[in-house]
Order: structure tokens, then C-alpha cells, then sequence
């Protein structure tokens, strides 16, 4: 049998708005339980909502460039239901009149084609506040900052049809509003968070009966629970059974799913135009003036990285699809007058480093300046590749600047020829047997057997002879004893 | 001193004849002797209310007083004043002291103005009889027996026996003018977005609005004044310029037209109620005004559509009333379900329960379309009616209630009776038009009220014609027998 996989995602994204949706409340993250939550948040009595004018512009910015259409009137709804991280006892969203209309979001798949992810619309809401189920001695305790917060909820239709795909898509996203800088994208906060809607069927046939996996934060885990589930349905339906349409929760740590209400327990949520707000009238001067703001779109940065700087498509892609890590790859570059090596360092050991701490290139403890600086010294030979990482280490460890860590540590690269000569010279006249075997050596062995020789001259140099140096001089002198 | 109207109290107190803490103090003393037998107010800030007349007596002294300086006025209990409990009539919110003050509640104290206290009201303002309370219902000062109407009930029976000179109270389908009328008082609601809703605690959002209750027009004017306004915490407030509306109230109103529509005349209005109301319209058409009679076609379907509208809001509004944050939370909950049914089945009365069933029904899924929209879409056939109505008539006129004040428990057992009271007044909020009622007359020693319904933003009229025909009458010099 073959099956086919139908996807569609809705993406929750935070917009980076100062203050809340519909309060002067700060948005910033972090801060010590409802030290952010004003009386509007909590939803005292008589308090009243006031549209935040940036989180109007923002969702334009991204109907924008996404290429729909903006709702000329957009309107604001109340979706009922009770639940005590939502003061109000509703959530003020949008259904029948949202902001963005249509639009699309290209991916590119693993054979360098492109595919076309329609979105259906675009709409603004609000967060909802925390609910902390830990530390009360069996009661629940709620953590209002977060609710309030403005969110643009983007839903796609169902144009995705594997876990690949879903995940490029969602990153595509994660780029498009980080590059729009109305999200910061730090998926370990919450800034996205991903519905994915997952069916199966036979080629051919009726679409199937979709589930709803809720909450997913970050594109691996999003990645395993769609492959979870389409698998979960595959066998379902192969043993004869059928899938239930329900809401399901998956748990990336311990990668178990399980179903969280069926679509008999779901809310009627009593959805009614919300009396607090007037529709919002948007005119074309306010979305031409928008449009002709937009910053730098992901497509357009990509092209420039390659042409700029010489970058490989893939590379242009791995440095210039987040926005913060496109800026500070740039700095780098820039400041180091070497883009590839830049290149190298921020994709390869800093993302590395910055993966495995699981933090966000902004709070990256090696700043763009330092990491500038620390290739300079590469270039101009002051210290090898290894020694660079050593410092790196020990500038992420918050040891200061480069050049002082250099010093401080002794790390200067030995480049000058005489002095490098002088130790393989004593290096060959104290390995005589070794000088022997290599001389007797099949020429194909012969390169292997430079090793020790090296080995011995770093040692001697206490690891700051020039490699390359070395290994030129080294084999001239072998070469000659042939 | 307390038969004095606002105006004169404000001329008594610039020229000295008496002090703002003798003249709060006066009030206050009424209130202590007279208000157990109406049970107009919930709390009573004394200490506060004399603090605050010293320093308007200062101000006075000094000769930088704002406008309604020492004069007292009292808050309907729906207008959150910070650091003082604000119930809303509920039980739900008989423990909640609000940290901040309505926009109505912030506007008043810059004018200078003494808060006496927080006047009761129906429980969440749902009702027409003031018998929904917590605290009990408020009697009508011209006859115990009998409700003050609702949900303003508090501050008409206040106005009415003279314990304030002047309150605030809120209007969603008629609970400003119905008790202003069966209470022979002046009250006026505004133009929907005209005054702040800022701290005004919400039933219905979109017919919900703040006004004053004098026993003139001239002091209903004066307070609206200082009510209206722009204010940049309720989106649907208005920034539409605020005139000086006592500036008009002595025009002439000859050559005004006003109509009477055929539909607020029907089977349904008690004969000698008409006949006062007829003998109304007949003075203002001796001033010069021209009667015409129009037609209102929909008016049959205001009530129906309220008691969708209405709840539907409301069932959402009240939502935040779940034991969680504040307010009434019930004894040792065993889980979060516990804790919202009992505290919400505890804190709510029975009147605000039909309504959260009613409105969270017509919002149903499978019953919105028949319910909910029918509602709105008849909700635009009554602002049509009046938009025709308003290209040939300058004012409506016609009838506040379709009868006097009814004894306590009359229509307990029915609220559909209950509800038929406000057909006159309901459809005003549906179009958001101004309108007010101001006495005209008795039926068996009962107040009756003439309801004036004006276009968008034209107070001013409605008041200048308030204004004439109380030169000309003298229904609104009446008093209780308390009062004398």
C-alpha cells in the first residue's frame, strides 16, 4: 500500500511588540511571576481593552511579505472558554475578519526544488498566561506575564505532505518574521509554537481523518511527533481500525504522544464579535507606507550573501535565513575581511557550541566583534586553527578579548622558517630509525608515516610551530635524505 | 439645604452662604436617619466624604475651586472608586476593593465633587426592580411598598428623598430613565461612547452607558458636563467635541419638531400613564414645538433582541468571575471545577444565572445564526427605523414605562413581565441614541416620566427641552414626604 501524508501547520508567533496587545504591561521575558500582569491582564473588573497599534503593523508587515492580501476591515472576536491562565474567561482572536488573507511561503526540498505552501490567513491575538503545576504543594500556581502578549496565529493549508517539509516550512516562517524582526524566534521562550495537523490516506483517495497535535517548540520535536503520528495512523488503519479526530500532546523529552480530548469533549467556544473593539479600518496608504519599509526578506538576503560574499547556496542558507544570525555573520565578515572563514566559524563552531548549550545566537557569550577579532588572528597567521578553538573556549568561558587571551596563554604560532627548521632538523637527527623506515617505505605509505615526524616537531615547538609550515619544511628535508 | 437643586447648592457655597463639610455633613445626616428605610446605598464614605469637603472648603477659600467643587454626588456601586469596595450589587463582589477609579469616577473628583458613597443597584445592573441586589432591594421613596426600578435604583431613590443631590448611574436597556421615572427624578443617558466605560463594571458592552440622575435638567446638564468625554482607555469612546450643555438649555423651542411614535402608544400602555404623557406633549407643543406622529415598525422587536444581545455580552463579561483572582471564591474547593461551579453558583443570584444561560445558548454552536445574529440584524432595523425617523423629527417623545412603580414581588414570578417593562426604553440602546426621562405628572401619587429620545450627540437639545418644560411645570419640585 502506498500512503500518503497530508500536513498543515498553525504556527503561534510572538510579536516583539514592547507592551501587550491591549495593555501597557511589558512584554519582556523572564521576569519574576506576574511582576508584568497590569489590571487589564488579570482582567479586573471594568478594565477595557486598547488595540496596540504595533502589533497592527507588525501582522501587516507579515501579510506583506508573504504576499496576501490585508483585511481592509479586521475585526476581533471572543473565543469563550474557562481556563485559569485566561483571566477573562475569553481570548480575544479573530476569526470571521483577520488581518492577512492568503499568501504563500516557498520551501526549497532536498532535490533543490521549490514548493508553494499556501497560507489560508493570518490572525492577531493574545497569549494566554502559564499555568506552573510544580512547587505548590498540590495546587496549581498561574503566572499572568505572559498573557497579553500579542501573537499572530498563521495557519496554512494542508500543502505539506512529510515531516521534511514541515520543518522547512516552519523554519521558513522562523526566518521570515525574524528577518521582519516582529519575532525574536527563540524557540526555547516560546516565541513560536507549532498546531501541526497530520492525516493519512491512499494515494488517491478522500482526504482522511486529521488529529491536532498541540504545542510543539521547536522544529525537532516537531519533526518527530508528525513522523510519530503518521506512523501511529499507518498502523492504526492497517489493523483495521480508524483514526479518531482528537487533540493530541506530544512530549519531546520523552518523545511519548497521547491524546488530550476527542472532538466530542471539545469547547463550543461560543466565538461573537468582541464589543470592545471597534473593526479595524485599514486604508492602502498605511499599507503602502508598511510595504515600502519592509526590511530585507530571507530570498532576497540569500542571493545578496552568495554574490557578496562568495557563499555557497547552502551556506547562504544556513547564515542568511535567521535574521540574527545573518546580522551576526555580517559583523563578523565584515569586520574580519574574511567571509569564508566567518562563515565557517559561525556555522560551524559557534552554532555547535551555541546547539549544545541550547541558546539563541543573541545571547551567544562570544560577541560578533570578538569572533571578528579572533579570525584576524588566523588569517595573519598569528595562531593555528586548533589554538583559534582553545580561544574561543576560553573567550565563551569569559576569559576577555582575544589578543589578551592569546598573550596571556602563550598561544603565539612560531611562523618564522628558521626557527621551524632548526627543530626538524634535530627531530630528524634524534629518529634515525623512523628517518630509515620512511626511507625504505612504499611512496604510498610515506605520507602516513609524517605523522610522528610532526608530532615530535609540535611537541618540541610546545604546539606553536605553523602546521603548515612544518609539514612543507618536513617534507623538503625527508625528501632530500630519499 | 437639601431641597436645594445643584445649581443653587453651587451659588450657595461660592457665595458663602454655607461650607462644603456643612453641606456634606447635612447629606450624610440624612442619610443616617433616612436611609434604613430605603436601602439606597451599599457604602457610605463618611470619613472620606469630610476630608475631601475640607479641602474643597480651601479650594473654595483660595479661589482656584473647580467647576462642581463641595458639592456632593453619589456613585452607583457598577463605577469601580479605588480603595473603596465596589459589590456591582453582587455578592460575587462584596469583598472587592478596586486599585483604580472608573474614568466617570476620576472626572467627577477633578471637578471637585464630595462622594457621599456607593448607591445599591440590581445585582450586576440585570434587572428592572432593583430586587435583584445582594444588598437588597431599595424602596421607592414616594411608596415603600413599591420598587424603585432598576438597575439605578439606588441612586434614583437617593436623588429622589434628597440623601444626594445629584448620582451617577448606568443604562443598558432602559436602568437609568426607568427608575429616574418611576422615582419622579431627571436622568439621562447618553449617546453610546459619550462618557467613559473605563472602571464601569460591564453587563453588556455595546448598550452599556454612564449617566447622571438629577432631579432637574439644569443639574443633569451640569453633571454631564464634567461625565463626558473622550477617554483613551475605552476604544469606544468617542472623541466627538463635548459642547457646554448647560449654555442651551434656555432656548426657545418653537419651530421644533417631535415625534411620537405610533408604536409607543399601544394596548400596552396604561391609559392614565398616557394621559400624562399626552398632557406633556401638549405643553411643549404651547411653546411651539410641532407634534408629528411617525412610526417606529420595529419597535416590537427591541425587547426580543435585547434578551439576546444583552446576555450573550453579558455571558462573556462575566466570565472573569471565577474565584481565581478576586472576589468571592468558594470555602476549600477540591479542584479547579469545584472552585468555578460553586463559587460562581454561591456568588451569582438567579436573574444574573438566567442570563449567563440565556446569553451562552444564543451563542451556541447550531444556535448562533437564529439567535445571536437574527438579533443583530434586527438590532440594524431598529437604527434604520430611527435614522427615518430622525430625517423628518428634531426629538422623539413618548411614554419612559408603560406603567408607575409596581408593588415588590409583582413580577417575580415572571421575568417576561419584567422585562416588558423597559419596551420603550431598549430600543435607545440598540441604536445608541441619547435619550432621557424627566417627571410629568402622577398616577395614583406615583411618578410618571416622559421619555425625550434624541439624534447622536444631541444631549444638548434634549436638555434645553427638558429644561423649557420644567420652567413651565412644576412635577420635578415634588417631593416625597420625607423630604419636606
Amino acid at each position: 500500500m502506498t500512503w500518503e501524508t497530508v500536513i498543515g501547520l498553525e504556527v503561534h508567533t510572538q510579536l516583539a511588540t514592547q507592551t501587550k496587545i491591549f495593555s501597557g504591561a511589558s512584554t519582556e521575558f523572564g521576569a519574576e511571576p506576574n511582576t508584568q500582569a497590569c489590571a487589564i491582564d488579570l482582567a479586573m473588573p471594568g478594565t477595557l481593552p486598547v488595540l496596540n497599534e504595533e502589533a497592527l503593523r507588525m501582522a501587516v508587515m507579515f501579510g506583506l511579505a508573504i504576499d496576501a492580501d490585508i483585511g481592509k476591515i479586521s475585526a476581533f472576536e471572543r473565543k469563550n472558554y474557562f481556563y485559569p491562565d485566561l483571566p477573562k474567561g475569553y481570548q480575544t482572536t479573530q476569526l470571521e475578519k483577520p488581518i492577512v488573507l492568503g499568501g504563500h511561503v516557498d520551501i526549497e526540498l532536498a532535490d533543490g526544488s521549490t514548493k508553494t505552501i499556501r497560507i489560508h490567513h493570518a490572525h492577531l491575538e493574545e497569549d494566554a498566561g502559564k499555568s506552573l503545576h510544580e512547587d505548590f504543594h498540590g495546587m496549581s500556581g498561574i503566572d499572568l506575564n505572559r498573557a497579553g502578549t500579542p501573537l499572530i496565529e498563521i495557519v496554512s493549508e494542508p500543502d505539506m505532505s512529510n515531516a521534511d517539509e514541515a520543518v522547512a516550512f516552519a523554519k521558513k516562517l522562523h526566518a521570515i518574521v525574524t528577518s521582519l524582526e516582529i519575532c525574536d524566534g527563540i524557540m526555547a521562550h516560546g516565541s513560536m509554537r507549532f498546531d501541526v495537523n497530520v492525516s493519512v490516506r491512499q494515494l488517491g483517495d478522500e482526504l482522511g481523518t486529521r488529529t491536532e497535535t498541540k504545542n510543539l517548540n521547536s522544529f525537532r520535536f516537531m519533526e518527530k511527533a508528525i513522523k510519530k503520528e503518521v506512523e501511529r495512523q499507518i498502523d492504526l488503519i492497517e489493523d483495521g481500525g480508524s483514526v479518531r479526530q482528537e487533540t493530541r500532546l506530544y512530549d519531546g523529552d520523552t518523545d511519548i504522544a497521547r491524546s488530550m480530548r476527542s472532538k466530542e469533549e471539545a469547547n463550543d467556544y461560543r466565538y461573537f464579535p468582541c464589543p470592545d473593539l471597534l473593526p479595524i479600518e485599514i486604508d492602502q496608504a498605511y499599507i503602502d507606507a508598511i510595504k515600502a519599509s519592509l526590511p530585507e526578506l530571507p530570498e532576497a538576503r540569500h542571493q545578496r550573501f552568495m554574490e557578496q560574499y562568495q557563499l555557497s547556496s547552502y551556506d547562504a542558507g544556513v547564515l542568511g535565513d535567521d535574521a540574527a544570525t545573518a546580522q551576526y555573520f555580517e559583523t563578523t565578515a565584515d569586520q574580519c575581511d574574511d567571509a569564508k572563514l566567518a562563515a565557517n566559524w559561525v556555522s560551524g563552531e559557534l552554532a555547535a557550541k551555541l546547539n549544545s548549550e541550547d541558546m539563541p545566537i543573541q545571547q551567544s557569550p562570544v560577541s560578533a566583534e570578538q569572533l571578528a577579532a579572533l579570525i584576524t588572528r588566523i588569517s595573519d597567521k598569528t595562531i593555528s586553527n586548533k589554538m583559534a578553538r582553545e580561544v574561543f573556549d576560553a573567550i565563551w568561558q569569559g576569559e576577555g578579548e582575544p589578543d589578551a587571551i592569546i598573550e596571556a596563554r602563550g598561544l603565539k604560532q612560531v611562523s618564522n622558517s628558521g626557527a621551524i627548521e632548526v627543530m626538524v632538523d634535530e627531530v630528524i637527527a634524534n629518529s634515525a630509525k623512523q628517518v630509515d623506515n620512511y626511507r625504505n617505505a612504499d611512496v604510498a605509505k610515506r605520507p602516513k608515516m609524517l605523522g610522528y615526524f610532526v608530532g615530535q616537531i609540535m611537541t618540541a615547538s610546545k604546539g606553536q610551530a605553523n602546521p603548515q609550515q612544518v609539514n612543507k619544511i618536513l617534507l623538503s628535508k625527508l625528501n632530500a635524505l630519499l | 439645604m437639601h431641597t436645594k437643586t445643584l445649581a443653587e447648592l453651587k451659588t450657595g457655597l461660592t457665595n458663602g452662604e454655607f461650607s462644603s463639610v456643612e453641606l456634606t455633613q447635612h447629606f450624610l445626616d440624612r442619610i443616617k436617619n433616612l436611609d434604613s428605610k430605603y436601602n439606597c446605598f451599599i457604602s457610605v464614605t463618611e470619613e472620606a466624604a469630610l476630608a475631601q469637603a475640607r479641602q474643597c472648603d480651601e479650594h473654595l477659600a483660595a479661589g482656584d475651586a473647580p467647576v462642581l467643587c463641595g458639592l456632593p454626588i453619589a456613585h452607583k456601586d457598577i463605577f469601580c472608586t479605588e480603595g473603596i469596595r465596589t459589590s456591582c450589587g453582587s455578592r460575587m463582589l462584596d469583598n472587592f476593593v478596586p486599585p483604580y477609579n472608573a474614568g466617570v469616577v476620576d472626572k467627577i473628583a477633578k471637578a471637585g465633587m464630595v462622594v457621599l458613597g456607593k448607591t445599591n443597584m440590581d445585582e450586576f445592573a440585570m434587572g428592572s426592580s432593583n430586587e435583584t441586589s445582594y444588598y437588597g432591594p431599595v424602596k421607592n421613596p414616594w411608596h415603600t411598598d413599591c420598587v424603585p426600578g432598576g438597575s439605578s435604583g439606588g441612586s434614583a431613590a437617593a436623588v429622589a428623598a434628597c440623601l444626594s443631590p445629584v448620582a451617577t448611574a448606568t443604562d443598558t436597556g432602559g436602568s437609568i430613565r426607568q427608575p429616574a421615572a418611576l422615582c419622579g427624578i431627571t436622568g439621562l443617558k447618553p449617546t453610546y461612547g459619550r462618557v467613559s466605560r473605563w472602571g464601569m463594571i460591564a453587563f453588556a458592552s455595546s448598550l452599556d452607558q454612564g449617566g447622571p440622575m438629577a432631579r432637574t435638567a439644569e443639574d443633569a446638564a451640569m453633571l454631564l458636563n464634567v461625565m463626558a468625554g473622550l477617554d483613551s482607555r475605552d476604544s469606544t469612546s468617542t472623541e466627538h467635541e463635548v459642547p457646554d450643555y448647560t449654555a442651551t438649555l434656555n432656548q426657545g423651542i418653537a419651530g421644533l419638531t417631535i415625534g411620537i411614535p405610533t408604536e409607543y402608544f399601544d394596548e400596552g400602555l396604561n391609559p392614565a400613564t398616557e394621559q400624562a404623557v399626552r398632557n406633556a406633549l401638549s405643553e411643549l407643543e404651547k411653546q411651539g414645538a410641532r407634534l408629528k406622529e411617525i412610526t417606529l415598525p420595529h419597535s416590537h422587536l427591541s425587547v426580543p433582541a435585547y434578551y439576546v444581545i444583552a446576555p450573550a455580552e453579558a455571558s462573556a463579561n462575566l466570565s472573569r468571575f471565577d474565584g481565581a483572582r478576586y472576589g468571592y471564591r468558594c470555602k476549600d474547593p477540591v479542584d479547579l471545577h469545584d472552585m468555578y461551579m460553586r463559587s460562581r453558583a454561591e456568588a451569582f443570584g438567579d436573574e444574573v444565572k438566567r442570563r449567563i444561560l440565556v446569553g451562552a445558548y444564543c451563542l451556541s454552536a447550531g444556535y448562533y445564526d437564529a439567535y445571536y445574529n437574527k438579533a443583530m440584524q434586527v438590532r440594524r432595523l431598529i437604527k434604520n427605523d430611527f435614522e427615518s425617523a430622525f430625517s423628518e423629527v428634531d426629538v422623539i417623545a413618548g411614554p419612559t414605562c408603560p406603567n408607575p412603580a409596581f408593588e415588590f414581588g409583582a413580577k417575580g414570578d415572571n421575568p417576561v413581565a419584567m422585562y416588558l417593562e423597559d419596551i420603550y426604553t431598549i430600543a435607545a440602546n440598540l441604536a445608541g441614541l441619547p435619550a432621557m426621562s424627566l417627571p410629568c405628572g402622577f398616577v395614583d401619587q406615583k411618578p410618571v416620566g416622559l421619555q425625550l429620545i434624541g439624534q447622536y450627540f444631541d444631549e444638548a437639545r434634549m436638555l434645553n427641552i427638558s429644561h423649557r418644560y420644567q420652567l413651565a411645570t412644576d412635577w420635578h419640585c415634588q417631593s416625597p414626604s420625607d423630604v419636606s
